[in-house]
């Protein structure tokens, strides 16, 4: 497993919920990445958000740990959930909310603040909080 | 890759599909919309559902014939 790969997982493993979008929260590349946090904010979850966008390697690297071609890509606890089709599906459906209870628990909807992470190059450290 | 095509690797991959169609969303040949009614997918969990979809695609998605996809899918009744 590469370094980046590697630090990819940490972040996706050591976050509640993580989503992988193309922009920022503020500044979307994309109206999918929008479509999947929209989906979270409608059943009360704040996503820790990467920006695939600086480097396409992420993007491949990505795909290849979690075998899912297309951006976004939402994760809860560790898991794949699925792209924006899906969370939109299971946010319409109630689904999503039960999904995201069951894996965690109470809190997991505060409706906390959503975070921008970057993953850097050699800091040690899994991701660098940037806002 | 043409619709065409791509409907053809849909079809491949799902013979016995109710509904199997893939529509060009915005006329430009890369945004598609696929939907698939398919008796196999009763019970699938959806991430399932639509990993099958993007296996059939997996060409088109890999050369960037296909930049952006949406996918409908729903077990056939």
């Amino acid at each position: 497993m590469s370094e980046l790969q590697e630090r990819i997982r940490k972040t996706v493993e050591g976050e509640p919920i993580v989503v992988f979008i193309k922009g920022t929260p503020q500044f979307l590349g994309c109206g999918n990445s929008g479509r999947a946090l929209d989906a979270l904010r409608s059943v009360g979850a704040s996503a820790v958000t990467i920006d695939v966008l600086p480097d396409p390697q992420i993007r491949q690297d990505l795909t290849a740990l979690y075998g899912w071609p297309t951006i976004p890509q939402v994760f809860v606890k560790g898991e794949l959930v699925g792209g924006a089709d899906i969370v939109e599906e299971l946010a319409a459906s109630g689904e999503l909310a039960t999904e995201i209870d069951k894996r965690l628990g109470e809190g997991g909807r505060n409706g906390g603040d959503e975070r921008v992470v970057e993953l850097a190059e050699g800091t040690g450290s899994p991701f660098r909080v940037v806002s | 890759m043409s619709v065409e095509r791509l409907q053809a690797l849909l079809r491949g991959a799902f013979p016995e599909a109710e509904e199997c169609d893939i529509a060009d969303r915005t006329g430009t040949g890369d945004h598609f919309h696929v939907l698939v009614v398919d008796k196999q997918f009763h019970g699938m969990p959806l991430l399932e559902q639509h990993r099958a979809v993007n296996t059939a695609l997996a060409e088109a998605l890999e050369d960037g014939t296909i930049h952006e996809l949406r996918i409908s899918t729903r077990g056939a009744a």
